[in-house]
């Protein structure tokens, strides 16, 4: 008997573990959302009834969508010369890759308020050589938290895609080059295409990541500049409004989802090397 | 014939990218040794009372306690359940239904922040369980995907026909997990520990509302202090977090070799 099930004793805890404490109580948050008094979507339509919440949403999108295309932009073409690169040289600039990546977000984040405050590094040099006379306001705009999360993500776009870059086989590239491609049209019509199911998978993490961020909005774009991770720690913290804040979890968790699930199956149906 | 050559265009911007990457967190290490009250760089003056003002600061010296013990807790924990797990999927996965290995998606799908404020309100307020407590179980979840995966993945690439000779020689079976299995998937064991560690001393949006007043972890302790204070004892903090990440490389380095970083 005890041999029989030995899979599920095994597996038991973990996944007991995940469904009590994760799954619950995330149903739970969301259930909260329903059946209140007024109807029961009354807390999305109070949600997007409100120009500012609207805003924030839209905001939120906004500079998610940015830090996705310029992540992927960066990332790629930094990934296609460091899969180029041959020996030590790669080593290093991956290690300088992972570096970041196992930096805190705190600490990342907080390098950019040096960089773009008021009396910051960039004002200082801007001021220095008389490009400006008065410091620019950089701090709290959407480019500082563009700028901030593209930092904090460029790292994974690059280690995500120089993985996917070397699973090309080399076969390929060489069959393109001696049959007459340029070198720019082997990259267009060989490499660019083999590329497309990772560069959806970065594109998913960097845009879910993201969207739900809390901390380097907070710090770059305090509340100028609010998000959606940043407008439901204020709800459920600042105004204790539970079912707001609950209201914008399951925005969220509905975005994310839909994202991803989307995403993998455009993903699956691109790619090339399926059969 | 060698893949052909690099446009020097994109060298120049990869160059760029780097210095970018690189950049900010050499300006918060300059800071941190700057002799001023005030953030600045290139540093004016040396010392390193900024990194003595830390621990004289006591929400700091409790925060960076109170992160490590959760580190090593959670990171424990869910190694102590992920394993098993881990194994279950592999080894039995003709008789597991195929939706227990998307269980350990699920943590990736739900976002960090939403985790963390579902907590609160279940667990921390719903059924009274003490801050640390609390704090524990969202980082164990939080750790808990990269426990399986990353386990998973090495034991997929392992013979389990080696077990079936030991066990079928006589050796009880979790003798034979302890002194067969185990060794064979060491650097998956290794390298989940140290993802696992370094995610959970990072981690924001889980930990956000489940702090409470006199218990808190460094990365919430570091956001509330930037919001009052902007002396370089925060760059200093943030060099300490970075030492621990060139030591986490460092380890990895040692054990499993820095290619494995690069999978």
């Amino acid at each position: 008997m005890l041999k029989r099930f030995a899979g599920w004793w095994l597996a038991g805890p973990a996944t007991l573990a995940v469904l009590v404490f994760l799954v619950l109580p995330v149903v739970a948050t969301i259930a909260t959302t329903f059946g209140e008094d007024g109807g029961i979507f009354a807390p999305y339509i109070a949600f997007f009834n409100s120009g500012f919440r609207r805003t924030v949403l839209w905001r939120t999108i906004e500079i998610s969508l940015a830090t996705t295309a310029i992540s992927l932009v960066v990332g790629f073409l930094t990934a296609y010369v460091v899969s180029k690169t041959p020996g030590k040289l790669k080593s290093l600039l991956i290690i300088a890759a992972v570096f970041p990546l196992l930096t805190g977000v705190v600490v990342r984040s907080f390098a950019w308020l040096i960089i773009l405050g008021k009396n910051g590094i960039l004002n200082n040099f801007l001021v220095g050589i008389g490009a400006t006379s008065e410091p620019l306001p950089m701090l709290y705009t959407q480019g500082s938290v563009i700028v901030a999360m593209v930092y904090l993500f460029v790292p994974l776009m690059i280690l995500t895609l120089v993985g996917v870059l070397e699973n090309i086989p080399d076969d390929v590239i060489q069959a393109s080059s001696s049959l007459g491609a340029t070198p720019a049209a082997t990259f267009r019509q060989v490499i660019l295409p083999l590329a497309v199911p990772g560069l959806i998978v970065g594109a998913v993490l960097v845009f879910t990541g993201s969207f739900t961020a809390y901390a380097t909005p907070q710090l770059l774009g305090g509340e100028r500049q609010m998000v959606m991770g940043t407008l439901m720690y204020q709800r459920a913290m600042v105004s204790f409004d539970w079912v707001g804040a609950s209201t914008i979890a399951a925005i969220m968790v509905v975005i994310t989802v839909t994202v991803v699930l989307a995403m993998s199956r455009v993903a699956r149906r691109l790619n090339p090397m399926a059969t | 014939m060698m893949t052909s050559r690099i446009n020097p265009l994109l060298i120049l911007f990869t160059v760029l990218v780097y210095i970018f990457l690189m950049g900010p967190l050499i300006i918060v290490l300059g800071a941190s040794v700057s002799d001023t009250t005030y953030l600045t760089f290139p540093p004016q003056g040396l010392t390193l009372r900024w990194f003595e003002n830390i621990f004289e600061i006591s929400a700091f010296r409790r925060t960076i306690i109170t992160s490590l013990e959760l580190a090593f807790l959670a990171t424990g924990l869910a190694l102590l359940v992920g394993i098993p797990a881990a194994y279950a999927l592999n080894r039995y996965r003709i008789k597991l239904p195929s939706w227990l290995s998307t269980v350990f998606v699920l943590p990736i799908l739900v976002p960090e922040i939403v985790l963390g404020f579902s907590l609160l309100k279940s667990v921390a307020v719903g059924m009274q369980t003490p801050i640390f407590l609390t704090l524990l179980v969202g980082h164990m979840l939080l750790v808990l995907p990269y426990c399986v995966r990353v386990v998973s993945a090495s034991l997929a690439s392992f013979d389990f026909s080696i077990e079936e000779a030991a066990v079928s020689l006589g050796s009880p079976p979790a003798k034979t997990f302890f002194t067969i299995v185990l060794p064979n998937v060491r650097s998956g064991v290794i390298a989940a520990f140290i993802l696992a560690f370094i995610t959970s001393i990072n981690d924001v949006s889980t930990s956000l509302f489940l702090t409470g007043p006199g218990v808190s972890t460094l990365p919430i302790q570091i956001l509330a202090h930037v919001e009052q204070f902007f002396d370089p004892t925060i760059a200093s903090v943030s060099v300490l977090l970075m030492l621990l990440t060139v030591a986490v490389m460092a380890i990895v380095e040692r054990t499993l070799g820095l290619t494995f970083l690069a999978k």
